[in-house]
């Protein structure tokens, strides 16, 4: 048995030694927190020197808007496609990578590069690819394939863009993940069912899937947690919410609501809503998908 | 040895500063946080200078803050810190929650109680009236003004056979309607593209014709204004131009600027509506063919047409400083409005000079014969003593009605909604955010 306890000759020590921590978690975390919930609960002026409290007026005032409902869907749907495609693309790609045997070096940095990428760049990125005045792509879909690509107007083609220029971003990250899940799977069970004659699909699909489950798991709750908030970049940059509101997700419209439009009270219930959502993802994630989750060394 | 030497500069370098600190007497710091960037920055530096080096009482310290919205930001983040500058740039959608916060010290108060006497009335009226409350008096310097006007592209004009356009007296919306026609069936993509669509062809359209915005005087009257763009003419005037969009007479290229203007430069539209503040960056970005430019097309109906009204920034002077310091902010503010800045600020920029009088002096200077661009927006702001009507606009949380007139206008562009929808839905959205406005100031 090793000992795990550490042991201070005096007893202030280990809290003078967390101070730090303890200080920064709260004047960076807890004390904008609160601030934020004491806001929701109130309307005032920008300036702060009017300030009323009003309970839960602002709660009330945003669910009983159905564009903030529409936007929650919007939310949910821009999160589960960009989970959805960065989550098979990175392990795709992984999978790949794992096999590949030369150059191996290279190939991984190359695959993780888009990572060291900022959302907003990304979107500025895809932007000049797929812009309808500017894009290169779309000009060329609209001179090869007649295709009329144009997510100024059309809903569905602006969401596509975003999802791509999210999920392109965060392949990279699930990548590293996946990549680093494969190598821990031990050689000497795949090369058992390869003997016993098992094909490569049946062989990823009966061994190497389940035990990258615990993998899979993280990746999927950071990915959810990544296009909540980290993906406000990507929107700004690309669509600002439309067109029409159709790529309004919560965190762009916090932001909307907030800082451009000074409305504070709005905003901070808002920024309340999404965080007790973002703590119900994940707990429901726990709470369900954990189980099915295999820990093995 | 090293130690002790960077040692001995560190001394020499203290007391260099503690010497500068107390040898003259310190003039005293004036701050201004603005969004001027670039070339325009520039010009706000050589304003600077120039009032710096005319006397030695005070400093203006101008600072670059980002983006308009990032600019406001910042000031409400310093009022709430009470370390609020002197003087903040704050752009004209602004208006009402500065005038509302209670934080400011309004100019023409400031400039009375420094003993400025200042002739209003020399003033361009149409800027003036933006940023005047409901009894006349100026709350706001004006500083950076544009209004939308019309370009065209010369060559393809004369290719599809069309005259050119007078740079005075508008064209009517049904001659543009033939103008785009030509233009497409002479093989051009398209024919018109406009850059803020709700500046331009609802704030401006009301403004131009006469047609209330919003009720209330459009909100100088009291927070308990309404919308009222639901009404027959802005409607039909946004169904015409959906219908344009059959034939790709006009089409959408984006809620801001860069789109539209990506288009008319690669020659895919003929006529592009923006402000005038388009003409230095057209004259930068175009090479290959000739542009001129044009009022804002009007109604048929509309014998005399208002003034346009105006985009852009004031300058807010902040209160709760020291009383001194004052002196100073309205010493700058009057160099600021006088005829060499205002000159010098209109060459440079393209936005409007303030006052009649440096208008009447670039004009006895002959400018506007070797710069004609420059005056078509001038002319058409000016062309009528502005209305209750057309003087501005004054509503809270005018930033989030303008993103919902432009979510609203994107849905009637993509065949979601018919402009009668749109219109209304734009109403009744924007009516809720003004009676949560009203509800702060209760």
């Amino acid at each position: 048995m090793i000992k795990k306890r550490a042991y201070f000759k005096t007893r202030s020590l280990p809290y003078l030694l967390i101070l730090p921590q303890i200080v920064i978690t709260v004047t960076f975390f807890y004390w904008p927190a609160v601030q934020g919930l004491l806001a929701s609960f109130q309307v005032s002026d920008p300036f702060g020197f009017r300030s009323r409290f009003v309970w839960f007026d602002n709660f009330i005032t945003l669910f009983s808007d159905p564009l903030y409902l529409k936007s929650m869907l919007t939310t949910l749907i821009f999160s589960g496609s960009v989970a959805v495609v960065s989550i098979t693309c990175g392990l795709f790609l992984a999978t790949m990578a794992n096999r590949v045997l030369r150059f191996t070096t290279l190939t991984r940095t190359l695959l993780i590069w888009p990572y060291a990428i900022a959302p907003a760049i990304s979107g500025i990125l895809w932007l000049f690819l797929l812009h309808p005045s500017y894009g290169v792509v779309s000009i060329s879909l609209e001179n090869w394939f007649g295709l009329d690509w144009n997510p100024l107007l059309e809903s569905s083609h602006a969401m596509l863009l975003i999802v791509m220029a999210s999920a392109w971003k965060n392949i990279s990250y699930n990548f590293v993940f996946f990549l680093a899940g494969l190598q821990a799977v031990p050689h000497s069970l795949i090369e058992a069912a390869a003997m016993d004659g098992a094909s490569p699909f049946r062989r990823f699909w009966a061994i190497t899937f389940p035990m990258l489950s615990p993998t899979m798991f993280f990746v999927t709750v950071m990915t959810i947690i990544f296009s909540f908030f980290e993906s406000f970049g990507v929107i700004h940059a690309v669509t600002q919410g439309g067109p029409g509101g159709s790529t309004n997700i919560l965190v762009y419209k916090v932001y909307q609501d907030g800082f451009i439009g000074l409305n504070l009270g709005s905003s901070s219930a808002q920024s309340i809503v999404l965080m007790l959502l973002i703590v119900l993802i994940t707990t429901l994630q726990f709470k369900y998908v954990e189980r099915k989750v295999q820990y093995t060394g | 040895m090293a130690k002790i030497k960077a040692l001995w500069l560190l001394i020499a370098v203290g007391l260099c500063f503690s010497f500068a600190g107390s040898a003259f007497a310190k003039p005293i710091d004036i701050h201004w946080w603005h969004a001027m960037r670039g070339a325009r920055g520039e010009v706000v530096q050589q304003i600077v200078d120039s009032f710096n080096n005319s006397q030695n009482e005070y400093r203006v310290v101008a600072t670059y803050k980002g983006a308009y919205d990032e600019v406001v930001n910042a000031g409400v983040a310093a009022v709430r810190a009470k370390k609020q500058p002197h003087i903040l740039q704050a752009f004209e959608v602004g208006t009402q929650t500065m005038m509302m916060s209670g934080a400011i010290y309004p100019v023409y108060e400031l400039m009375a109680d420094n003993g400025y006497k200042i002739d209003w009335s020399q003033y361009l009226q149409p800027v003036l009236s933006y940023y005047m409350n409901a009894d006349g008096h100026l709350m706001s310097m004006p500083f950076n003004s544009s209004t939308p006007v019309m370009y065209y592209n010369v060559d393809l004009f004369k290719k599809a056979g069309i005259p050119m356009l007078s740079k005075e007296k508008p064209i009517t919306w049904d001659e543009l309607g033939e103008i785009t026609g030509k233009l497409v069936k002479s093989g051009v993509e398209g024919g018109l593209v406009t850059a803020w669509q709700s500046w331009t062809q609802v704030e401006n359209y009301s403004a131009i014709h006469n047609l209330p915005f919003a009720s209330k005087a459009n909100g100088y009257e009291g927070l308990d204004t309404e919308l009222m763009i639901n009404n027959d003419k802005v409607v039909n005037h946004i169904a015409r131009l959906k219908g344009w969009m059959a034939d790709k007479r006009f089409y959408y290229g984006g809620q801001k600027y860069q789109g539209p203007k990506s288009e008319f430069i690669a020659q895919n539209a003929g006529v592009y509506i923006d402000s005038i503040s388009g003409i230095a960056k057209l004259k930068s970005a175009v090479k290959d063919f000739t542009w001129d430019l044009a009022p804002l097309p009007v109604e048929s109906w509309m014998t005399e047409p208002q003034n346009s009204i105006i985009g852009g920034a004031s300058l807010w002077v902040f209160n709760g400083l020291p009383k001194k310091d004052y002196a100073g902010v309205a010493a700058f503010l009057n160099h600021l409005a006088g005829n060499e800045s205002q000159i010098l600020w209109h060459k440079e920029t393209g936005y409007f000079p303030i006052t009649l009088t440096a208008y009447e002096q670039l004009k006895a200077d002959g400018y506007y014969q070797e710069n004609p661009l420059q005056e078509v927006g001038i002319k058409q702001l000016t062309r009528r003593i502005p209305t209750k009507i057309s003087r501005g606009l004054r509503l809270g949380y005018f930033i989030q009605i303008r993103n919902i007139i432009n979510e609203e206008l994107e849905l009637v562009w993509n065949d979601t909604k018919t402009p009668q929808q749109a219109m209304d839905a734009s109403v009744a959205r924007s009516n809720e955010k003004l009676r949560e406005f009203e509800n702060i100031y209760k």
